[in-house]
């Protein structure tokens, strides 16, 4: 098991350098930073030369890329363009993204776990319908349609509703933002501030990535329910519930850990949208500015923090996978 | 009752005078295997209802414009922000724009750009999952290595950053879209070509001296095709969906162009005073994805039945 995870460790470090070969490459060939400087009438061309200087524009592409590796290894990920610390921003913003996508991922995977179960017990009856339905309900509904579905149905009419039942005049669930800015009040207080900013989101991602996986938690349990060693645990005449559970999710179970596994390294590029509906400040919203404002270092920074996330989200998933089928390791 | 069908079965002469008996005993019938998955295709009742409506909805967004009295971009000055009426079905926006005209605009807009997205991914899929898993070695190598980076990257972020250049409009939009969509369906087209090789009857074909390019174009491609259709539909919901994203973070299809995602986007703003703006594109980009995705559930089962096999 050492061995096999020491092999799938140094075969992560060519990935992740071709990776920041390839990012470096896109973000480059992806517009001209100092375009929104000249494009401004106001902006003299000896400050656009210093900016291309600071930015490295005026050396060759290797030798930009050099510079950047070098800096990065060291922990180093330079200064945007109003020039504050691009790593620290980062990692702020990491805090903001991980609070939304954990509870999400985590709601989503009891959900899923439990419907597609459900529905491969019960095949072609009408639970298995339902949730095959809503599945594929949710996997075709745009993610910023439905948030916003959400806002005006699940938050501002539900709030209008428990202010006329309770005579109160505040929110419950808040439709913007991250939390209450300058929020005055007790411990308990700023937890119920921060649980009813996180209501909708929350919801928004974890419908959709619950169709995925339900969807694909009842292909894995129809295949378990068909194998010999479920009829032959029925056959010794352990009881029903005890098969389902102990020989037949415990198996089913192992497919989508993997995949849960490699989503919480995707999702925070996924969350991009979802950030933008409710004007939360985390990654989603900083690659999105980025990119408008042509903010070289902030896109590279990200789009390398992203692809580590990824990378060993599947390192992850190969040795969750290797440790609980322990068919992989032999080859 | 007798029908006539039936008749042919009492009647004992005449099956006689057509040939051998044992065909007239089972009046098996052949049928090719284009006609076998068009059967069972045909079969499922979901599936060609979906078909029915996307066909529907396919006509309707590449040509419904012609046909609407009112057009993209000329305003009905006489009524501003008006909800829907039989003047206007789906309303009208703030500048007198008719609903159903845009709506009709976008949809167009977006169709032509998820099926694009189609044709340029899957054929890339195929291209690259044929080669590599056909010679394998170090092409495969090469090229397997190449997707794992590809996916190693977060599609969405990529996507942003490389639409903020592209300015040739929706196609260049489309080209975003399938540049990175075409890595994990090349993976499925290979996994198939891997396996097909080994087969028999392309030993058979090598034997009897057929080239590479024979082998593949005529014995291999068409044993994938129903993989490869799968993914093609699977591909044009992801590509609507994608469309809609960039479109809605300003990235995708810009101003004076429309598309389901961008309507979605100015009308977001205002839910509450013009919730028709707001609702129906949404509900075409549902139904066209979930259309698409109950037509390539359904192609899946037609070309392999064995996976929709009951629980012993």
């Amino acid at each position: 098991m050492l061995v096999f995870i020491v092999r799938r460790l140094l075969i992560s470090i060519p990935v992740l350098i071709a990776s920041s070969v390839l990012v470096f490459l896109m973000v480059s060939a992806s517009g001209d930073p100092l375009a929104p400087l000249r494009a401004n009438p106001n902006v003299s061309q000896s400050a656009i030369d210093a900016r291309r200087h600071s930015l490295n524009l005026d050396k060759p592409l290797p030798q930009r890329f050099a510079i950047w590796g070098a800096n990065l290894v060291q922990g180093d990920f330079g200064d945007d363009l109003n020039g504050r610390d691009v790593r620290q921003q980062l990692f702020a913003r990491l805090g903001v993204t991980v609070r939304l996508v954990l509870v999400s991922q985590i709601l989503a995977l009891v959900l899923a776990v439990a419907a597609g179960v459900l529905a491969a017990v019960r095949q072609y009856t009408f639970s298995d319908y339902v949730v095959t339905f809503t599945g594929f309900l949710f996997i075709s509904t745009p993610l910023f349609w439905f948030a916003g579905v959400l806002k005006e149905w699940a938050a501002i009419r539900l709030n209008n509703g428990l202010d006329s039942l309770f005579h109160t005049e505040r929110r419950y669930i808040y439709t913007v933002g991250d939390k209450t800015p300058d929020f005055e009040g007790s411990f308990w207080g700023r937890i119920s501030d921060y649980a009813g900013h996180m209501v909708l989101p929350t919801l928004a991602i974890a419908a959709v990535t619950y169709a995925a996986w339900s969807r694909f938690q009842r292909a894995s349990m129809l295949e378990v329910l068909s194998s010999d060693y479920m009829r032959l645990a029925r056959a010794k005449g352990l009881p029903w519930r005890r098969v389902l559970i102990r020989h037949g999710l415990r198996t089913a179970l192992i497919p989508l850990t993997t995949v849960v596994a490699i989503n919480v390294g995707l999702i925070i590029g996924g969350a991009v949208i979802t950030e933008r509906v409710f004007n939360w400040h985390g990654l989603g919203d900083l690659i999105v500015t980025a990119a408008n404002n042509r903010d070289v270092n902030v896109m590279l920074g990200w789009l390398m923090l992203s692809a580590v996330a990824i990378i060993v989200a599947n390192l992850v998933a190969d040795i969750l996978y290797a440790y609980l089928d322990p068919r992989i390791r032999r080859t | 009752m007798v029908t006539a069908s039936d008749e042919r079965l009492v009647t004992p002469e005449r099956p006689t005078q057509m040939g051998t008996g044992p065909e007239r005993e089972f009046t098996v019938k052949a049928r090719t295997q284009t006609q076998l998955v068009l059967r069972r295709f045909f079969a499922h009742k979901l599936a060609v209802g979906s078909l029915v409506v996307f066909v529907v909805l396919l006509v309707l967004s590449l040509l419904g414009q012609r046909f609407w009295k009112y057009k993209y971009g000329v305003p009905d000055t006489n009524s501003l922000s008006q909800p829907p009426s039989g003047e206007h079905p789906l309303g009208t926006g703030d500048l007198g724009e008719d609903g159903l005209a845009q709506l009709l605009r976008g949809a167009q807009r977006s169709m032509q750009i998820s099926l694009l997205v189609m044709v340029m991914q899957t054929a890339t899929a195929t291209l690259v999952g044929a080669v590599a898993g056909y010679f394998r070695g170090w092409v495969d190598a090469v090229l397997m290595r190449l997707v794992d980076l590809l996916l190693t990257l977060p599609g969405l972020a990529l996507l942003i950053v490389l639409a903020s250049r592209i300015q040739a409009g929706w196609i260049g939009v489309a080209f975003v879209i399938a540049f990175l969509g075409w890595a994990p369906d090349s993976r499925v087209v290979r996994g198939v070509f891997l396996s097909l090789r080994e087969k028999e009857y392309v030993e058979a074909a090598r034997a009897l001296g057929a080239r590479d390019r024979r082998i593949i174009v005529r014995h291999l491609l068409p044993n994938s095709l129903g993989v490869i259709i799968v993914n093609a539909t699977l591909a044009l919901a992801t590509a609507i969906l994608a469309e809609a994203a960039l479109s809605y973070l300003g990235f995708g299809v810009q101003a004076p162009e429309t598309s389901l995602g961008k309507l979605i986007s100015d009308a977001q703003g205002a839910v509450d005073t013009r919730p028709w703006l707001f609702y129906f594109p949404g509900v075409v980009i549902i139904l066209i994805a979930l259309t698409v995705n109950f037509i390539g559930d359904g192609l899946r089962d037609a070309f392999d039945p064995t996976q929709t096999r009951v629980r012993a």
